[in-house]
């Protein structure tokens, strides 16, 4: 008996490397996350892209400048209808053409929705990550009435390519108005629906708050926009510092927290929505009648020079740098992805947290991959 | 500050370097040697405090290469661009700014990939995208790829 070593052996640890993705559901896309993670902890992680690298700005170099308007509904896909406005308003801006006040009033209607579509669909994301599904059925439910709406109008649900330089591709239906009223009203409702579904919820609060605390130093650094960084008290939007199509003249907040955290990126989300919906009830009644769409001449060529435009998505600035050497095609065309720059947030936020907070992190920046990748 | 000022400001403080302005913005043109030196002060000057990145990308200008970084203060609301000619297009390298906006990790591993231009003081510089075995840079004017690229 006196051989048995009574004596528990030591508690080992060793680090080691988890590949979450690419096909991952809560990635919402094909991003690959190499995480070194010691236990439940993460030490180290490493994102991996290029899973849907298309080459879009190599595309748009051998594309005219009207044509290559329909790639960039590709990136994100989300914000379709705001990707196509920067790459029109870049161009506009080249050729120096006044858009009609009707085609901006749509325009600013159809951004404001789209940015109501991707923010239905990141709540219902959000819940579903952290475990509830039935959000995510909600929040389609008016999702797909925008689109609906859309597809009426612009021909397509997802990418659209509706809005394009001088204007946009055609006019409205006679009963958009009507239509769109009625299902604010529904909206409306709805988000006090969700508040007391989920906002209230004390698990999902614990799940989202003091999670994924991303500092307002660190945040300007790694060049976060959008509610990613107006979460960490970041004043950043670009429709209120650098108005475009009409945006000085409509009255809305800019929602800035200062919690910093995924709980306040939540908070700030949910508020934008409401923002959103108080544009489109201010244009809705006086969308100036006139022409929808500049003319302008069949092949479009920018004077010799840079032009650089950024507009506000649902996930913060994008930003169209055209190069044009005179010809009828982009020398070179970068577009500046938001979700590119939020990507490096990931990191810092969630070195050191566990495991299961990564998806909370993640959900709430709200990656969309095409953008990063392009 | 306005374009204007701006632009009155960088000639001022830089008199050695070339100042235009785009579209939008005044440009400045800064030396390769010197990038990191004119970047710091940019950032960290009471007058400018460009402490945003906003954008960081190349352009191919046959035969040269060019760095274009478009800067931004959260305080005072301006921009800028600043501008590096690589002359070198077999071995382009260049300091890495990721000192000063750690958004430049990621935007320079994006340029590595695609332009080829290697930065120096990057902490972890790899092609993010397209991967180690992929051949030639895309985004250079001169890459040639019969299977991959379909022009029209």
């Amino acid at each position: 008996m006196e051989n048995l070593n009574t004596e528990l052996p030591k508690e080992m640890t060793e680090e080691f490397v988890v590949n979450i993705g690419p096909q991952h559901p809560s990635t919402h896309g094909v991003l690959r996350l190499q995480a070194t993670l010691d236990g439940e902890t993460i030490k180290d992680l490493l994102p991996h892209l290029g899973y849907i690298h298309r080459g879009i700005e190599k595309m748009c170099e051998s594309l005219g400048y009207k044509q290559f308007i329909y790639l960039t509904s590709r990136m994100d896909y989300l914000s379709a209808h705001i990707n196509n406005q920067a790459c029109s308003l870049a161009i506009e801006k080249g050729l120096q053409v006044e858009v009609p006040a009707r085609a901006k009033a749509i325009r600013i209607l159809m951004a404001e929705l789209q940015r109501l579509t991707s923010h239905e669909l990141w709540w219902g994301s959000c819940a579903m990550d952290l475990g509830a599904v039935t959000p995510f059925f909600l929040a389609f439910r008016d999702r797909e009435r925008i689109l609906e709406i859309f597809e009426e109008n612009t021909g397509n649900r997802l990418t659209m390519n509706y809005i394009t330089p001088g204007g946009v591709m055609t006019d409205i239906n006679s009963d958009f108005v009507t239509r769109l009223k009625t299902l604010l009203v529904k909206i409306k409702e709805h988000l006090k629906e969700y508040e007391t579904l989920i906002t209230g919820n004390i698990i999902f609060q614990r799940r989202l708050k003091g999670v994924g605390v991303l500092p307002k130093e660190l945040a300007i650094s790694l060049g976060c926009t959008g509610p990613t960084a107006r979460a960490s008290g970041l004043s950043c939007d670009v429709r209120k510092y650098y108005p475009y199509d009409g945006y000085e003249k409509l009255d809305f907040k800019e929602i800035v927290a200062d919690g910093c955290d995924s709980w306040s990126r939540y908070v700030v989300r949910m508020e934008e929505m409401r923002q959103s919906i108080h544009i489109i009830e201010q244009i809705i009644d006086n969308i100036p009648e006139g022409e929808y769409r500049a003319k302008l001449k069949g092949i479009v060529k920018l004077p010799v020079g840079e032009y650089y435009q950024r507009v506000e998505t649902a996930r913060g600035e994008l930003g169209v740098y055209i190069v044009s050497d005179g010809g009828n095609k982009p020398y070179r065309l970068k577009l500046r992805a938001p979700n590119f720059s939020n990507l490096g947030a990931l990191k810092p936020i969630t070195v050191g947290s566990k495991i299961g907070d990564l998806m909370a992190s993640m959900a709430t920046i709200d990656l969309v991959i095409p953008d990063i990748d392009r | 500050m306005t374009k204007e000022e701006l632009k009155t400001y960088l000639e001022q403080t830089f008199p050695q370097n070339k100042v235009e302005e785009t579209f939008d913005f005044p440009l400045l043109y800064a030396d390769k040697s010197e990038l990191f030196i004119i970047a710091k002060k940019l950032k960290e000057s009471p007058e400018t405090l460009f402490d945003f990145l906003f954008c960081e990308t190349a352009v191919d200008r046959t035969p040269n290469l060019e760095m274009v970084y478009h800067l931004n203060s959260t305080t005072h609301r301006h921009d800028m661009v600043l501008k590096v000619v690589l002359e070198d297009r077999e071995n382009p390298e260049i300091h890495s700014v990721n000192e000063l906006w750690k958004a430049a990790e990621l935007y320079e591993n994006e340029i590595y990939d695609m332009f080829g231009i290697r930065f120096t003081g990057h902490p972890n510089l790899r092609r993010i995208m397209l991967g180690d075995e992929w051949p030639g840079f895309p985004l250079r004017k001169d890459y040639k790829d019969d299977i991959n690229i379909v022009t029209l």
